[in-house]
């Protein structure tokens, strides 16, 4: 199964430091302050899951790591990088569209309601990142979005448009479509939770496989059983703030703080 | 509950007959009866008309003449121009209003608030008097005399055009307004551009909103440039009045280019049909059967309403 990083060159680790590093990142809209100081880290090939309830910013958090939303405060690296700013001496400047969006090719993203593209079929979707944004051809990426849906477990689905699919084959696509940009940083939000119970399964499945191959994933989650048995760290978020990290296996068994144990008694 | 174990099963239910059921529909006499009174009122019509001062037999003969046949030609390809410029000039003006940059938008408001707040009449005949305003274009590499530029046709073709245009932008904003904000993520995530985003991901799905309200107002624009008659463009209703001001068939003429006009309509009536089910791709399960599918299934759905199979 582990194949993916020989032939497509994902879950290749950086050069040393952490993948993704937060630094008191603050983000309001107008009045709201939604992340009120964020620090973490999340290093190379490592699955780092996001728990919390609802309305406590994790989709912000991690809209913030592609550059969806604009932070207010603080610093967020990706590889060092500081995302959506250049920094020349103590004055930081507005990266322009064209970088922004570099930035972004190498960082994949998977949403909670697929946001595939309706008008193109499984295939098209996958390709069209890698022939628009990278100038691929399309023969060569038509090849890798059929390795990718054959990987995904889609390979008779080349055809089909996302009202053709069910809902975990829509996601499982959504995956390939962001894998075929070759990301260093998988960022999935709620993946699973759109989902009936019965489809949950094959997008985990998918997800564990990539794991595997050593891909850098950040998941905001409600799988518990996902993030105990995947994940390498956990936060707990509640309210902008990270209540409470460490390995999954000891927060979710072992929570020191209250916030962190009431939330856990609901949802396990 | 033990004691019924041992007692004997009743006799099994008859199994419904798999025949097919016979019923006798339900009559509808109210359709007989508005049908009856259609056939009625389209009788007294066509008898008014007939005996009417009205040289009919003239009309098949000048449907193919050559000037009408050129005025026909006119109107189709000043049409298919202007709607062509209203087109992306209305994609321009969607865009930038929707801009974030407050001049842009404000510019394009304005753009609308005047275009679609006056006559097209008005509009039409403001480009053809343009040279009270701007005696001479002077475009640097180009100069001369405006009289001489704004030819009836460029005249016809901004009038309708920009006219169009705001229209069209109006119908593109709530095409674009229709699509849904994940897409654009989506887009963005992959690392599109917004340009890239708006090309590939937004107007493809855009279209299906925008395609029908723009296919009525296509046929539409081939009635109302006969108004380009006022600026001189030999367009179908000026060479109608051309031919009936020296043979006198005014009505005749009159007939023959609603006849041209219907034929026009028609046509395109029947290009939208296809241009929307190319645009429904991926929005459902299934395309809906083209015309010639329905018609066949309608003709047998006419069939068995003539033949009703429940008497046999
Ligand atoms: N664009 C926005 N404008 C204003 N408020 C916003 C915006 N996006 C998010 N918020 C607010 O930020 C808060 C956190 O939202 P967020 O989506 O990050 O929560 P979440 O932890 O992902 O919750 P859930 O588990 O329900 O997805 C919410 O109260 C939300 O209303
Ligand atoms: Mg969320």
């Amino acid at each position: 199964m582990s194949s993916l990083s020989k032939d497509t060159g994902i879950g290749r680790a950086p050069a040393g430091g952490p993948m993704v590093r937060a630094e008191g990142v603050h983000k309001s809209f107008g009045l709201s302050h939604i992340l009120k100081g964020i620090d973490l880290e999340v290093n190379p090939r490592e699955v780092f899951c996001i728990i919390g309830p609802s309305g406590s910013g994790k989709s912000t958090f991690l809209r913030c790591i592609n550059h969806l939303e604009k932070i207010s405060a603080g610093r967020l690296y990706v590889e060092g990088d500081l995302v959506g700013y250049r920094q020349r001496g103590d004055k930081l400047y507005e990266l322009k569209e064209r970088e922004v969006a570099a930035q972004r090719r190498d960082i994949g993203m998977v949403f909670q309601r697929f946001n595939l593209f309706p008008h193109m079929t499984a295939l098209e979707n996958i390709m069209e990142a890698p022939v628009q944004v990278k100038r691929e051809s399309k023969a060569v990426a038509r090849e890798r979005a059929q390795r990718l849906l054959d990987r995904v477990g889609l390979g008779d689905r080349t055809g089909h448009y996302p009202a053709q699919l069910s809902g975990g084959q829509q996601q499982r696509v959504a995956i390939a479509r962001a894998l075929a940009m070759e990301p260093k940083l998988m960022l999935f939000d709620e993946p699973t939770s759109a989902l009936d119970p019965e489809l949950v399964g094959e997008v985990l499945d998918v997800m564990r496989d990539l794991a595997e191959d050593g891909m850098t994933m950040i998941v905001v989650t409600h799988e518990m059983g996902f993030a105990r048995e995947v994940g390498d760290s956990l936060v707990f978020m509640d309210d902008g703030v990270v209540v409470e990290s460490g390995h999954p296996r000891e927060v979710l068994t072992n929570p020191q703080h209250e916030r962190t144990r009431s939330f856990l008694s609901k949802v396990l | 509950m033990s004691e019924t174990a041992d007692k004997i099963p009743a006799p099994p239910v008859p199994p419904v007959p798999p025949e097919q059921i016979k019923a006798i529909p339900v009559r509808h006499y109210g359709r007989w009866v508005a049908g009856a009174l259609v056939i009625a009122v389209l009788v007294l019509i066509g008898t008014a008309f007939s005996n009417a001062k009205i040289n009919y037999s003239i009309i098949p003969q000048y449907l193919t003449d050559g000037t009408i046949l050129s005025g026909a030609w006119h109107t189709l390809y000043i049409s298919v121009l202007a709607m062509a410029l209203g087109l992306v000039l209305g994609v321009v003006i969607a865009v930038m209003r929707m801009s974030s940059n407050p001049v842009t938008s404000t510019v394009a408001w304005f753009y609308v608030w005047f275009f679609r707040g006056t006559p097209v009449l008005v509009q039409l005949l403001l480009w053809y008097n343009i040279s009270l305003v701007f005696p001479v274009l002077n475009l640097g590499f180009y100069k001369n005399e405006m009289n001489q530029v704004m030819t009836p046709f460029l005249t016809a073709l901004l009038g309708l055009g920009l006219n169009e245009a705001a229209y069209m932008s109006e119908i593109v904003r709530a095409g674009i307004q229709s699509v849904d904000l994940g897409q654009t993520e989506a887009s963005h995530a992959l690392g599109m551009t917004q340009g890239k985003t708006l090309r590939r991901v937004i107007l493809p799905q855009a279209m299906r909103v925008i395609v029908p309200p723009t296919g009525n107002e296509f046929i539409n624009m081939l009635k109302t440039s006969s108004l380009a008659y006022a600026v001189q463009f030999n367009e179908l209703i000026k060479r109608a009045t051309d031919i009936s001001s020296t043979s006198l068939a005014v009505v005749e003429m009159y007939f023959v280019a609603s006849i041209w006009y219907l034929i026009l309509t028609t046509v395109f009536s029947i290009v939208q049909y296809y241009v929307e089910r190319r645009y429904a791709r991926g929005s459902s399960r299934s395309l809906p059967p083209t015309p010639l599918q329905r018609l066949r299934k309608n003709l047998r759905l006419f069939g068995s309403f003539r033949r009703p199979e429940v008497a046999r």
